[in-house]
């Protein structure tokens, strides 16, 4: 199996689909339900094949596996695909969210079917091509082509103000795509490759790693999209088709994450240690202000959007932490978020096809005629919140507790998220489901359909399965993490271990109190004489004895701040 | 056998809420509270065996959760009597409320659902009372949260409801980022989360500085008071406690299961639970002692001038976990746990005699249109009397000897706030009878103030809603006497059996017998004064309150509107936070926006717009133009040739 070259069939087998669609001549009714068919077909065929990925995926290896390598211009630019622990699991994520973006259109979209599925396959091709290529040309080349069908996508199946948001987006991503190839045409010359594995050993001299870091910065930080330029996500967001908006939400956005975790950090490792401060602020104003900001949304897509917006912003913190809870974190929070926001515009096109408008206030009372969405829509919306048993959860606790290790500032700025979310979050909830049943269009809304619930439950058992049970996912990036992690340490002068080794308490036997009382002998500070309650008789005066026991040894971890702050009880 | 107490209520939970509606509400009834019933019996085999059996400690592994790097976290449930004491109250309690909803839910067209959050609630609660860490116990502490959201918000066509069930997860979210910084803490410094490792760590971080936001701090007062922000938002303590009072809008088998008996104590639980680390934190001890007794008297001012029947008694609740919080301050956490056990009873006894009245009543629950009910209903009089008994602490009642074990340890607490928390308590001992007699008096005596065709319609509650009463009025007489013995015991044997770590330095369960007599005998005194003022206010000389208010208006209206703590909350935090939402979103558009691409789609356009003119077509406009353009050219090349610049 491993010599079948199947990284180059995952991402033009779409193109096949492309193909035969191409060849349906007529346009009547069933010329198009059969182009959706092959859509359908192509995209859950490709998920299926992409499974074969984790299957044979061997994750005690760090390094690419799966490597395909062809010249192409020789000397420059080779065709070099290859996975590891990274970025294989966002390929099963782009291969999995098609069928449900198919899915979602199937109705919803009865004008230009054949382009409308041209477009999408096409994109599949380009996004799973961004993940899987090794040479930075040729990702440059997926990477930047991924915006021409979502250009079209959002251009000529969107709403209203659809050119404003196309230009727009366009605009922001392409200004720093550019900054991104002057990077590479510098890198190419400076080291002579183009190759990601190599690029990945070479060591750029300090000042060039500084301004190398800034071009790509620009380009991923517009593609996360990090404060303050992510003002092109809510009217991207606002003006595309539904099944736009799952694949901007799912995958584009993660791009940018997946570049900093592909380029960033390995290729100029001391230029990211050095400027982890500015990633930081912008991250933790990110996730402030946008949470902020969605709390005062009228359009269900805006708040959703701006609601992405803060999660990245955990994201990219997580990743600049430089250990492996911060990184593995930001890994799984941008799959569980490529999942639960995918979901949540699901969600929202749900009603939106039913009503078609994406106003708040037109909604409410919708539990109860609709209880099905609204199980489906509670779940994912607890999922955003990051209610634990949801992905949500694994992902945010993660890169906040990475985040706390390097800079306790930036991880309680936002921690607030977690009150804001909360508040933004059930507040949409609570407009559009819940309250009385008023409106008269509310009236005749009808409860998920089988397709609808094809699309829901899928989404919901996997953001249940993964918030329970996240290990398939963490183990299989794990090598690859602690490999990235190690080859930054050197600039970032290591990860910060545990101030204590606490591992020696690492039993599982006795009480409370036994464990304690292992502890304490650890210490130095054995209970004093024959345990409590024989000796004391209710006078003061025994609080300060026995504190002054707890501080007076020296501890013996050799810890250089034993100071004594132990204040006794009573003063 | 652990594994069936916890799960089998997530069971009836997925059964009721996924085929509900296709086996039809009295299935999922059934299911639901007969799984439930199992549970409860479960958990007084597993209490008998951990109490009085010496069971040990016992950890039982699930599964694995998160692994990441040196993280290491795992489903494990962990049980010994601490443990056992919270399945105990837990699933009786909630058992009972299953049962009781049979009645008191009849007429509501949702009871599968209803039926499937209550056990939902009750699985989240034993994930968090069986944690073996703390990730794990968080999972329970949110996942009540989310039920109790749901639970509150059950009747969702009603604005208000809808309103107290987001204040309520948006509160506690508040507490839980403490609690989250808490973890945070501790890992960092650890790098673990597992009980027995932070356990053994404790007297190790006890003497460590931690760099937190720039400041060096003690590693593990740090911890403990972040840990503590989370409990007080849980169990609503002064500050946070804002959501409780509101919660009152959901179903009132809610009230009595999740915002009297359990979820709220579930703080108290974590505090009792880390008492390991909260040994060595002197400071965060002094602090939760201070926390606990202001809320315990301040609570229980606006108590007094409430006239919902059901807010009085969320008060009342808030005010006695102020005294469990008191208690576990200054060290005396088994008596803090035996609060919360006989309170877990009388609590849930007056909440469900509540509903019961409320029922009787055709959906009233404002005590001034109330009175003269114990006629009309005899049995649930009697159990809300029984409640209010045990609640004031009145002699061999359960509260009696919990309340007054606190206030005595406090009285001999080693704490610097232990004198402070001994005047609030029995302060708000007064308060207590006092407001817990009105409450009496206003419902069930004197001359009914309710119109007529109600009280001709009120009834006795049927006995599927009677039952819980008097399972649960048997406990608050008894609980106390029987089990007061076992709580107060030293926790390092007997009936504690390890499972709450007291220091060698805390001697409060000893100094306990040492109080004077004058100080025993206090609680008890204020008991009967507390009664003597509600008989003469309220019996005796009913005009008496409208004439208290009359002298002091300004003091009822800050009673009454709560210390005016949720009008503080809108202006300082809500409004402000909407305001910069709406900023932020501007900023978006004007300032961002403005100076980015629409500005420089603009500038690109006015540029545009400039060069436009130049293409005028004369051909001598270009003539010109490419003239000045040499002569300038050649001016430079000459003037930098000459060396000029």
């Amino acid at each position: 199996m491993s010599d079948w070259p199947l990284l180059t069939i995952l991402i033009f087998l779409p193109l096949v689909g492309v193909a035969y669609i191409l060849l349906v001549r007529d346009n009547d009714d069933t010329a198009v339900e059969n182009i959706r068919r092959v859509a359908l077909v192509t995209t859950v065929f490709n998920f299926i094949l992409s499974l074969g990925l984790w299957i044979w995926f061997d994750p005690s290896d760090p390094g690419f596996q799966f490597v395909e390598k062809r010249d192409w211009i020789p000397g420059l630019v080779s065709y070099h695909l290859g996975v590891d622990g990274i970025s294989m699991l966002f390929v099963i994520l782009t291969t999995f969210l098609m069928p449900f973006c198919i899915l979602a259109s199937w109705k919803s979209v009865t004008d230009r079917v054949r382009e409308y599925m041209v477009a999408f396959l096409v994109l599949e091709t380009l996004m799973i091509g961004v993940f899987c290529a090794l040479d930075i040309v040729i990702f440059y080349i997926f990477f930047e082509g991924g915006l021409i069908p979502m250009f079209l996508i959002i251009g000529a199946w969107g709403g209203p103000r659809r050119i404003y948001a196309t230009f727009k987006f366009f605009l922001y991503t392409l200004t720093g795509s550019l900054l991104m190839l002057i990077a590479i045409i510098a890198m190419y010359w400076q080291a002579g490759t183009t190759s990601i594995p190599e690029l990945m050993n070479y060591q750029f001299p300090t000042d060039m790693q500084m301004w190398l870091w800034f071009a790509f910065f620009a380009s991923f930080a517009v593609k996360m999209p990090m404060w303050p330029v992510h003002t092109w996500l809510p009217d991207a967001h606002v003006e595309a088709p539904t099944a736009g908006s799952v694949l901007l939400a799912g995958i584009m956005l993660k791009m940018g994450g997946y570049g900093f975790l592909r380029f960033s950090l390995p290729m100029f490792p001391d230029a990211s240690a050095d400027l982890a401060w500015l990633v930081f602020s912008l991250s933790a104003i990110a996730v402030v202000v946008t949470s902020m900001t969605a709390l005062v949304q009228q359009d269900m897509k805006k708040l959703i959007a701006y609601s992405s917006v803060a999660h990245m912003g955990f994201v990219t913190m997580g990743i600049f932490a430089m250990n492996v809870q911060g990184i593995q974190g930001s890994i799984y929070l941008m799959l569980s978020h490529g999942i639960v926001s995918a979901a949540l515009f699901l969600c929202v096109g749900v009603v939106y096809d039913r009503t078609h408008t994406r106003d708040i206030a037109a909604y409410g009372g919708l539990v109860q005629r609709m209880p099905w969405y609204a199980t489906a829509f509670m779940v994912f919306t607890m999922a955003n919140v990051g209610l634990p048993g949801t992905s949500g959860f694994v992902g945010e606790f993660l890169t906040l507790v990475g985040t706390y290790k390097t800079s306790t500032l930036a991880a309680v700025v936002a921690t607030t998220g977690v009150i804001l979310s909360a508040a933004y979050a059930l507040f949409l909830y609570r407009r559009v489901v819940f309250g009385p049943l008023e409106k008269e269009s509310m009236r005749r809304m009808l409860d998920l359909s089988l397709r609808e619930k094809f699309i829901m439950v899928p989404l919901i058992v996997l953001t249940i399965v993964f918030g329970v049970y996240p290990n398939p996912v963490l183990s299989v990036t794990d090598a690859s993490v602690n490999a990235l992690v190690g080859s930054v340490a050197e600039a970032t002068g290591g990860p910060k271990g545990p101030a204590i080794d606490a591992s020696e308490f690492a039993m599982v036997s006795g009480s409370s109190t036994d464990a304690v009382e292992r502890g304490l002998e650890a210490a130095g500070m054995t209970p004093a004489g024959g345990g409590h309650g024989e000796s004391g008789h209710g006078e003061t005066g025994h609080a300060e004895e026995a504190s002054d026991d707890h501080a007076a040894p020296a501890d013996n971890h050799g810890e250089p701040d034993a100071a004594s702050e132990q204040t006794p009880a009573s003063e | 056998m652990v594994e069936l107490i916890v799960f089998l209520p997530l069971v009836g939970f997925l059964f009721a809420f996924l085929f509900g509606r296709q086996t039809g509400a009295l299935t999922a009834q059934v299911v639901t509270t007969a799984l439930l019933f199992v549970c409860a019996v479960l958990s007084w085999i597993v209490f008998i065996a951990y109490g009085f059996n010496d069971a040990p400690t016992d950890r039982v592994p699930v599964a694995e959760w998160i692994v990441s790097g040196d993280l290491e976290i795992a489903w494990r449930l962990r049980i010994d009597t601490l443990t056992a004491v919270m399945l105990v109250v837990v699933n009786t309690v909630s058992a009972l409320v299953h049962l009781y909803s049979f009645g008191y839910m009849a007429h509501d067209p949702a009871k599968a659902k209803f039926f499937s959050y209550l056990s939902l609630f009750t699985f989240a609660m034993l994930m968090l009372v069986t944690a073996d860490n703390l990730v794990q116990m968080f999972f329970g502490w949110e996942g009540v949260g989310l039920a109790s959201y749901l639970l509150i918000g059950f009747w969702n066509d009603r604005h208000s409801a809808n309103a107290a069930a987001i204040k309520a997860f948006v509160v506690n979210r508040v507490g839980d980022f403490g609690f989250l910084l808490g973890i945070f803490t501790i890992f960092t410094i650890t790098g673990a989360v597992s009980f027995d490792v932070i356990f053994g760590a404790a007297p190790t971080l006890s003497t460590m500085t931690f760099s937190f936001l720039g400041f060096e701090v003690p590693a593990l007062e740090l911890a403990c008071l972040l840990l503590f922000v989370g409990a007080m938002g849980k169990s609503a303590q002064l500050g946070l406690h804002t959501w409780l009072p509101d919660a009152m809008e959901g179903p009132t088998p809610v009230s009595a299961l999740i915002h009297a008996a359990t979820m709220v104590t579930a703080g108290v639980f974590m505090v009792a639970r880390m008492s390991p680390l909260f040994e060595f934190a002197p400071t965060a001890l002094a602090v939760v002692t201070f926390v606990g007794a202001s809320t315990a008297m301040f609570a229980a001012t606006i108590g007094c001038a409430q006239n919902d029947i059901k807010r009085v008694i969320a008060y009342s609740t808030c005010s006695q976990l102020g005294y469990m919080f008191a208690a576990l301050g200054v060290g005396a956490y088994g008596i803090a746990v035996f609060h919360l056990f006989t309170h877990a009873f009388f609590k849930a006894l007056l909440f469900l005699g509540a509903g019961s009245v409320i029922h009787a009543m055709h959906d009233e629950q404002d005590m001034r249109r109330m009175g003269g009910l114990w006629k009309k209903i005899p049995y649930t009089y009697a159990g809300m009397l029984i409640g209010s008994l045990a609640l004031t602490g009145f002699p061999l009642t359960a509260g009696y000897f919990s309340k007054d074990a606190i206030i005595e340890a406090s009285f001999v607490g080693q704490n610097p706030f232990a004198t402070y928390a001994w005047i609030m308590l029995v302060g708000a001992a007064l308060l207590t009878s006092f407001y817990s007699w009105r409450l009496l008096f206003m419902t069930f005596h004197g001359t009914s103030r309710a119109s007529a065709d109600t009280l001709k319609h009120a009834h006795e509650s049927p006995p599927n809603m009677l039952i819980p009463l008097a399972v649960l009025s048997l406990g608050a007489l008894v609980g106390g006497y029987v089990f007061a013995h076992s709580f107060e015991h030293p926790t390092d044997g007997g009936f504690w059996n390890g499972a709450i770590f007291t220091s060698a330095a805390n001697h409060v369960l000893h100094a306990m017998h040492e109080v004077p007599g004058w100080a025993v005998i206090a609680p008890t005194v204020v008991m009967v004064l507390g009664f003597i003022v509600a008989l003469v206010t309220y019996m005796l000389v009913p005009t008496l309150p409208k004439r208290f208010i009359e002298a002091f208006p300004a003091v009822h209206r800050f009673f009454l509107n709560k210390w005016y703590f949720d009008e503080l909350y809108d202006r300082i935090f809500v409004r402000p936070v909407r305001a910069l939402g709406r900023l932020f979103w501007k900023g978006d558009g004007r300032v961002i926006d403005g100076f980015g691409p629409d500005g420089i789609a603009a500038r690109v356009r006015d540029i545009a717009g400039l060069a436009h003119r130049f293409q005028s077509g004369y051909l001598y406009h270009y003539a010109f133009v490419m003239l000045t353009g040499i002569a300038v050219f050649v001016t430079v090349m000459i003037a930098l040739d000459r060396g000029y610049f």
